[in-house]
């Protein structure tokens, strides 16, 4: 069972009665989510309601529900719009399991959240009742079918008159009915009403004091719509935070890396879900002196971004799988003539267009090998959104020291999750140095290969007695195109060279949890928060389970292979596809394992299970334990003592 | 020239470059291919002008024309076929102080890089685009280009390409934001300098299409308006490119075109009577992209790190 049931199973049990008294019941974290047709505004409600509880010093996590079209049709199952925020008193890393309150807008857009697992028994539904009386009695007849339904399904149906509530403020419900419900939530959860008047002003400043108005009226009569007609109410204290706080979501943390690495130009073509960090740049980079690119396509977007690097200046180009895919031969030739260059690729689901607003970890594979003929590069992995800023930064950095391209993998998770993180403290070595301009030192080459790291520095147009000619062609040292087989071969070496330099100034991964044990369970990406969650039941029922998680996956960071070592079985979990292990169709093959298990195989030479799944959602915590419980009783491992902990731990 | 100023005074260069300082590694291409000629005139140029070799870059993409760069003493950028245009754009974003000359073919910018042809003239960056177009891939040994003549035998279409050609220059005219689109021919070197010094001195993307044989596949493309100068019209204009009158004398047919008149330059352009030479559009007051890439670049680091600091208060709670 998990946290959150725990959490429900006891609130049911006492303190809901007591909750219906609207004496505020303690918990220690709560999923809430808001979910309506697009365009509806519940994303703008939980974030401000993520930002309200971040400064009441909660630990929050927040993450869209993004349907794939832009106008679904309405009352779908498909166009379920809507978000989920996480909420506690202690640091939020991940979405969660299943949801503990929900306000629907329409009863048929809930059915999209059933099929993602997200509501379990004793989840409070606060229904719009407005479709009980809806003039077209088949919509009459799903509303009261549904409401049936959730009722046998186990959840507490509040059926609630909204919509009519928001017309005494508003005649277009449909967009201030976010606001309201807002209100609603500020009660439920006692959270602090001038935050949320504030948080409101300022979202909408730009729109007049007049729309600030409604808007402040419409939440204030959610406040007392929630006194009058919801029982429910709840209470989190706060975290202690002695540190300065931001609340963004990871396209933004990728955004304000950009700028905090000083890369001046930002080639991109639009994408989902990368195009939002563009979004974000393209409204302020103007502010540090850099722009955004906006190229006629994903080939021509790397193409420029390369030209700038070549000329000196730092440039970046943020996409997602199919871009990366139609980026590849520039890649290649990114690191056949040794160009810098940070290449941000906000995953997705795959293959071809594959699920354009979901999370999927799958394209490590094309990152690594992804280009014709071996094309050794950095490949590295933001597993939080603090980590989303960091390591554009390191990105820019390495590019520039190993003299290629590095592709940094974030995921739709982290695109869109919210987060607090510590506010960076910039600094000036972040930023890129000027370009040189100074004359080349004569009769040095091109590729000035140092033998043992395979580095060398880079002639920039304007170095007086530097000029080269690049080539995407095998070549030499001074870039002559060279078809000779030991010119080439040592081109290759020189290529490699430089992921091993890398490599041998990277440190090994900590283990979280003991640094020896039954099971190690490794990860990489936005999985991180999951997993530890998970990592972190096991351990409190007595299991001898830790976890790793990689972020340098090429080269690979160092000490895993000692790491793996102190475990008897090692399983990857990732969000891609794979083959059962044991294999399909009674084959005596196994099964496709999924990506980092291929790689660390490949890599460590030890024996790696795995497990994946790709239903297009974030990892819940509870199915990751589920995992770790069920590989242990493979393994025949009872925990050494048994002990159920309260949510939170 | 020789640091002559109009005022007279006496200003001696500290640097005078000569045509060796722009010769790179001997060229290999065929004998009598028209690019050694484009590449003399491209040479003699940076010479007139004085180019410094290091603030110059030639970039290009694959083909035969794409070695381009590696024939020249300068800066180059020899990359991946049909990408010329995005990688010369990106250099010139915050590098207005490089001279960017981009060769390409007919199968590097009209087929495979066609997408990217149409957006460079629209963002009409200051560079000089040299279109060699000599009806067919070369490199690759001989496939039908997009500008191949239908009934050319080649080996992709054995009996005969079937498609009409595309035309570069009426296609080039067509595209939103051309500022200058001329036509010249390897076989008329002074025409050819003529018309590349022109296009060096637009502020702007100048489109150039070369039209070239290739000794060994399409040896006789062009061939008679060679011999016949009467299959040739001559665009002159005051505002247009200005050769010898000797050299003018060769061309029996000549018309005077305003280069600001571009329905009349889609006219000559699509002409399937004559092979038009000149200029055929040029507009100098096209809005230029770099006046867009170059904002903010002389912001300094302590500005900003302002700056983010400020953007950091936003997400502040």
């Amino acid at each position: 069972m998990s946290n959150t049931m725990q959490t429900a199973a006891i609130l049911q049990d006492d303190d809901m009665a007591e909750a219906n008294q609207r004496k505020p019941v303690l918990i220690n974290e709560h999923i809430v989510e808001i979910v309506s047709d697009s365009g509806e505004g519940a994303q703008k409600c939980g974030q401000t309601f993520g930002t309200i509880s971040a400064k009441m010093g909660n630990g929050v996590w927040t993450v869209e529900i993004i349907p794939a079209e832009i106008k679904p049709p309405a009352r779908s199952q498909a166009g379920a719009s809507g978000i989920r925020i996480r909420f506690g008193d202690h640091t939020i890393s991940n979405m969660g399991d299943e949801a503990d309150l929900v306000v629907g807008l329409n009863e048929q857009v809930l059915y999209g959240r059933i099929d993602q697992d997200a509501f379990r028994e004793g989840t409070i539904i606060l229904l719009e009742n407005k479709w009980a009386t809806d003039p077209a009695p088949e919509i009459q007849e799903l509303y009261c079918n549904a409401v049936e339904d959730f009722k046998k399904r186990g959840y507490i149906v509040l059926e609630l008159p909204m919509e009519e509530a928001c017309l005494v403020h508003t005649s277009n419900p449909r967009l201030g009915k976010n606001m309201f419900v807002l209100g609603m939530l500020c009660e439920i959860y006692q959270r602090d009403v001038d935050k949320a008047l504030n948080e409101i002003a300022e979202v909408f400043k730009h729109k007049g004091e007049k729309v600030v108005s409604v808007n402040h009226n419409l939440l204030k009569a959610g406040v007392e719509f929630a006194r009058e007609h919801v029982s429910y109410c709840f209470t989190i204290p706060p975290v202690d935070v002695d540190q300065e706080l931001l609340v963004m979501n990871g396209n933004q943390a990728v955004g304000l890396g950009v700028m905090a690495a000083g890369i001046e130009v930002v080639s991109m073509y639009p994408i989902t879900p990368a195009t939002s960090a563009s979004h974000y740049l393209a409204g302020v980079v103007d502010q540090v002196g850099a722009i955004v690119h906006q190229a006629e396509d994903e080939i021509a977007a790397i193409g420029f971004a390369i030209g700038c690097s070549y000329a000196g200046k730092t440039a970046c180009t943020i996409t997602s799988g199919p871009g990366l895919a139609l980026k590849s031969e520039f890649i290649g030739l990114a690191v056949m003539s040794e160009v810098p260059l940070v290449i941000v690729d906000v995953q997705r689901g795959g293959p071809a267009t594959g699920l354009p607003t979901k999370i999927e970890q799958g394209d490590l594979m094309a990152a690594i090998y992804g280009s014709p003929g071996d094309s050794p590069k950095i490949v590295m992995a933001a597993a939080t959104i603090e980590e989303c800023f960091h390591m554009v930064i390191t990105a820019r950095k390495l590019a520039e020291t190993f003299r290629g391209p590095v592709i940094l993998l974030t995921d739709a998770n982290l695109a869109t999750g919210q987060q607090p993180i510590p506010r960076p403290h910039l600094r000036e070595e972040w930023f890129a140095p000027p370009f040189d301009q100074s004359p080349w030192t004569k009769d040095v080459p091109p590729y000035d290969w140092d033998p043992e790291t395979g580095l060398s520095p880079r002639p920039i147009p304007g170095q007086v007695g530097g000029e080269y000619v690049l080539t995407g062609l095998a070549h030499t040292q001074k870039s002559k195109v060279a078809y000779e087989p030991h010119a080439n071969q040592l081109g290759h070496e020189m290529r490699s060279r430089k992921l091993a330099s890398l490599r041998a100034t990277l440190k090994e991964p900590g283990v979280y949890g003991d640094p020896e044990g039954d099971l190690l369970v490794v990860g990489w990406g936005s999985t991180l928060g999951a997993i530890q969650e998970a990592v972190d039941r096991a351990r409190a029922e007595g299991y001898k389970v830790s976890s790793v998680h990689v972020r340098f996956l090429s080269p690979l960071q160092p000490g895993l292979r000692d790491i793996f070592m102190r475990f008897d079985k090692i399983l990857t979990v990732e969000l891609n596809y794979s083959d059962p292990p044991e294999g399909l169709m009674n084959q005596t093959q196994p099964g496709r394992p999924p990506h980092l298990a291929l790689v660390l195989r490949g890599r460590t030479r030890r024996d790696i299970d795995y497990w994946s799944i790709t239903q297009g959602r974030p990892l819940k915590p509870s199915e990751v334990y589920d995992v770790i419980i069920d590989r242990l009783e493979g393994m025949g491992i009872k925990p050494s003592r048994s002990q159920k902990v309260a949510a939170g731990s | 020239m020789f640091g002559l100023k109009t005022d007279w005074s006496l200003d001696v260069l500290p640097r005078y470059f000569t045509l060796e300082d722009y010769e790179g590694g001997e060229a290999r291409w065929c004998p009598g291919c028209g690019d050694h000629a484009v590449l003399a005139a491209v040479q003699r140029i940076c010479r007139d002008e004085q180019l410094a070799p290091e603030k110059t870059v030639c970039v290009s993409g694959i083909g035969c024309s794409s070695r381009f760069p590696h024939y020249m003493k300068t800066y180059g950028f020899h990359g991946l076929h049909g990408r010329a245009l995005p990688v010369a754009c990106g250099i010139k974003a915050r590098r207005p102080d490089l001279t960017v000359w981009v060769a390409t073919g007919d199968g590097d910018c009209c087929s495979i890089g066609a997408g990217h042809w149409i957006h460079a003239i629209r963002y009409n960056m200051d560079m000089v685009v040299m279109l060699f177009d000599n009806n067919i891939y070369g490199l690759t040994k001989k496939q039908t280009s997009p500008t191949s003549q239908p009934g050319l035998s080649t080996n992709t279409h054995p009996r005969g390409a079937w498609l009409p050609p595309l035309n570069p220059t009426s296609a080039t005219l067509g595209f939103t934001n051309a500022s200058f689109v001329a036509q010249t021919a390897d076989w008329n070197p002074a025409h050819l300098h003529a018309t590349l010094d022109a296009a060096y001195k637009h502020k702007g993307l100048s489109f150039v299409r070369i039209m070239q044989r290739c000794p060994q596949y399409t040896a006789k493309v062009f061939e008679s308006a060679q011999q016949d100068p009467s299959l040739v019209l001559l665009l002159n204009h005051e505002n247009g490119i200005q050769i010898d009158p000797a050299v003018e004398r060769i061309f029996p047919n000549q018309l005077t075109h305003d280069p600001a008149d571009l329905p009349e330059a889609l006219r000559i352009a699509n002409r399937e009577d004559v092979i038009p030479i000149g200029l055929f559009f040029h507009d100098p007051n096209r809005p230029i992209y770099e006046s867009f890439t170059t904002e903010g670049m002389a912001m300094t680091v302590e500005e900003k790190m302002d700056a983010l600091d400020r953007e950091l208060n936003r997400f502040a709670i």
